[in-house]
């Protein structure tokens, strides 16, 4: 059964409905159609994604004290959305390619972005902290939805190299009312070009309901366009690698695109400039902590006779020392030189920014020259 | 009079439009519950209701496109945008469509449509949230393009660009949103000064130094700073970049000779160079000296620890000020 088949029957649609594989106890619960896609996902595997889930957790809570204490100029939290994001990255083959958004810590992070990438954004020292083609992420989006369409290229660009790989997009659920993402569903579906449309509903863009942005399920705007929609529950690790999987399986044999709506929330602000309490209910989050993306993994990992204790505390480690390093890496980021403010401008040699370097550097040079003076002065 | 800071005094504004047009509607992002992440509407849903004051899908060309119908209906919409860098999106309906329908439509249909920007850096922000983009909408004909820079202006000229029957680009510079002054709000709106007009913020004599938004202050401290080495320098605020007042900045050039324009937004085909070129051309005789431009970098906005170096400050205008005046500078004995 295709993933359009099973769109067809409305099933996954209904607000309560969505592929989930274990639930909020952390119980497993049989799904005959996506089972399949998580046969191989044994004990060994789920612990490894719950290790996933608690770093980037604790690499997140760290970004977010760094920023409270001044060596971030901001910081994007992902806390609430692990699962998503792990899931999701981790049905990816090497040569995927992943397009995200400026909340996608954990997609750099399982992509093998170095400590000071992760934070060189938010510290301001570079637009960007890595180099897209090593670890086939781009750079981060901040312009809401812009990345659908790049993700939509790419995949065109990888059909027309014969390739079987595919590429990601992530947005949230805000981004679907742009235009750029709904322009990215039709070249997507046009050429039947091989990317996944991965949106994470967390249920809020800043201070906006996603009742604002759509009056039914998310993955339903996928009919339109004439390529499956799917929905599942965000927080459920497992299930986000199910539905990834076949919609990478289903782009690479050629079939085309797939939307994803991974139903998960924000549990913390838009960003560390944010105040959520303006505009919602705690209560609200105190039912979204029930369904806790790590909590359920454990139980079910407790389930299979696991030793969860001697995990937790494994894992706990390992969370330490990763954000350890984001420290140590963030804090060693030096400020850039000034004229580096010239530099990436064109790819080619540019008369026009090459003599405002130069101007700029003689600027600067009568300050060096007033300090040296002073310094003279004062001797 | 009341202490207000510039951002509260464009809340004030907001709030008499709303109270004296039932046509007048603010749509945004974000600018009802939370009140914008400026606050710059806060609490105008509360008094005014959610059909006045609109948080809209995120989409900038979706929300300009659809204050164009809204117009056509005889509506008046305040559009927030919510960072300058987000304007992007909804180019071409300001552009190439709300630019351009009073003149297609043969001055048939009115779009009297304000477009709020908080525009500029020095906030040490991330990509996209620091941009000076007001030189694409300064070109382009069928827009009005304004900046205020204190709060007595931004409380006045909000209301005046929300009255105008023709498309207006409204630039509030963000780091002075904190910024207070004394605003009169119970003046009369047809008595104040046509938004339109540039002011002349500190009289002086040797050098015109013309400016607008968050550099007026800039400007002033320079002024003051020059005055100290025996330097005269009067300060224009320019309130109004298309069009541009140029009997203000003519009366001012032909008295001091000497012309600095100073803005964030990059040199190359920027609102410097048309003020430089036209007032050469108007003022030629009386120049004791080529306009001197001191701007931004032509680069993208950089990463926030860079900022200061693209940043026109109090020295860098001091140092065009040097320029202008054939005083040693950085520039000294290159040619330019």
């Amino acid at each position: 059964m295709t993933l359009s088949d099973r769109d067809a029957t409305g099933l996954l649609t209904r607000p309560e409905s969505f592929v989930q594989l274990v639930d909020e106890t952390g119980t497993r619960r049989h799904d005959a159609e996506f089972d399949p896609w998580v046969a191989d996902v044994d004990a060994a595997a789920l612990g490894r994604l719950y290790r996933d889930m608690v770093i980037v957790r604790r690499l997140d809570a760290e970004g977010v004290a760094l920023q409270r204490q001044g060596e971030l100029g901001l910081w994007p939290p992902l806390a609430g959305q692990e699962a998503a994001q792990i899931g999701s990255v981790r049905a990816l083959r090497d040569d995927d390619f992943a397009f995200t958004s400026y909340r996608e810590l954990a997609v750099a992070w399982a992509r093998g972005v170095p400590a000071e990438g992760l934070v060189t954004t938010w510290r301001g020292t570079a637009s960007s902290g890595w180099d897209p083609a090593a670890h086939r992420v781009a750079v981060p989006q901040i312009i809401i939805g812009a990345q659908a369409l790049h993700a939509t290229g790419y995949a065109m660009g990888v059909r027309w190299d014969h390739s079987d790989a595919a590429a990601i997009a992530y947005f949230g659920d805000g981004a679907t009312s742009e235009g750029d993402v709904n322009e990215a569903f039709v070249f997507a579906s046009s050429f039947e070009a091989p990317v996944v449309f991965f949106c994470q509903n967390n249920q809020w863009a800043i201070s906006e309901p996603v009742g604002l942005q759509s009056k039914q399920e998310l993955a339903r705007r996928a009919d339109g366009f004439a390529m499956p929609g799917i929905r599942v529950d965000g927080n459920d690790v497992l299930a986000v690698l199910a539905v990834t999987r076949m919609a990478l399986e289903r782009a690479r044999r050629g079939d085309g695109p797939s939307l994803i709506e991974a139903v998960t929330y924000r549990m913390g602000p838009h960003t560390t400039a944010d105040d959520p309490s303006r505009y919602r209910d705690e209560a609200e989050l105190a039912a979204w902590r029930e369904r806790d993306p790590i909590a359920r993994l454990l139980a079910l990992l407790e389930g299979l006779g696991v030793d969860v204790a001697g995990l937790e505390r494994e894992t706990a480690e390992a969370a330490d020392a990763a954000a350890a390093e984001l420290r140590a890496a963030c804090l060693g980021l030096a400020d850039p030189p000034a004229l580096s403010v010239f530099e990436h401008v064109y790819a080619e040699p540019n008369s026009h920014v090459a003599r405002q370097r130069e101007h700029y550097a003689r600027y600067l040079a009568l300050f060096a020259d007033e300090a040296s003076d002073e310094n003279g002065a004062g001797r | 009079m009341t202490t207000l800071t510039l951002g509260k005094a464009l809340n004030r504004g907001l709030r008499n439009a709303l109270a004296a047009d039932p046509r007048v509607v603010l749509l945004g992002e974000d600018i009802g519950t939370l009140g914008g992440v400026f606050r710059i509407t806060d609490g105008l849903q509360a008094e005014f209701g959610r059909e006045r004051v609109v948080d809209s899908p995120l989409s900038e060309a979706g929300l300009i496109g659809t204050a164009v119908g809204l117009a056509y209906r005889g509506f008046r919409p305040v559009v927030e945008i919510q960072f300058d860098g987000f304007i992007y999106p909804g180019f071409d309906q300001i552009v190439a469509q709300a630019a351009k329908l009073h003149y297609r439509s043969r001055g048939t249909v009115k779009v009297p449509i304000t477009i709020r920007v908080p525009f500029g850096g020095g906030i040490g922000a991330a990509e996209h949230h620091s941009e000076s983009p007001e030189a694409y909408f300064a070109h382009t004909a069928g827009l009005r393009v304004v900046v205020c820079s204190n709060p007595a202006d931004a409380h006045v000229m909000i209301q005046q660009a929300i009255a105008s029957d023709d498309p207006v680009l409204f630039f509030e510079p963000k780091r002075r949103y904190h910024a207070k002054g004394e605003v009169d709000e119970a003046a009369s709106l047809a008595d104040a000064k046509p938004m339109g007009i540039a002011t002349v913020v500190a009289p002086g004599d040797d050098v015109t130094l013309v400016t607008y938004g968050a550099l007026v202050q800039t400007a002033k401290d320079a002024a003051v700073a020059a005055a100290e080495d025996g330097v005269s320098i009067e300060v224009i605020d320019l309130r109004s970049l298309a069009p541009v007042d140029y009997p203000t900045l003519e009366a001012s050039v032909r008295r001091t000779g000497r012309l600095v324009v100073a803005h964030e937004a990059g040199q190359q085909g920027g609102v410097g160079a048309e003020i430089a070129a036209s007032l050469t051309e108007r003022c030629f005789d009386y120049l004791e000296h080529a306009p001197v431009r001191v701007t931004g970098h032509d680069i993208p906005y950089p990463p926030a620890k860079l900022e200061q170096h693209h940043l026109p400050d109090l020295d860098r205008i001091l140092d065009g000020v040097d320029r202008v005046l054939g005083r040693a500078n950085s520039l000294s004995g290159v040619e330019a």
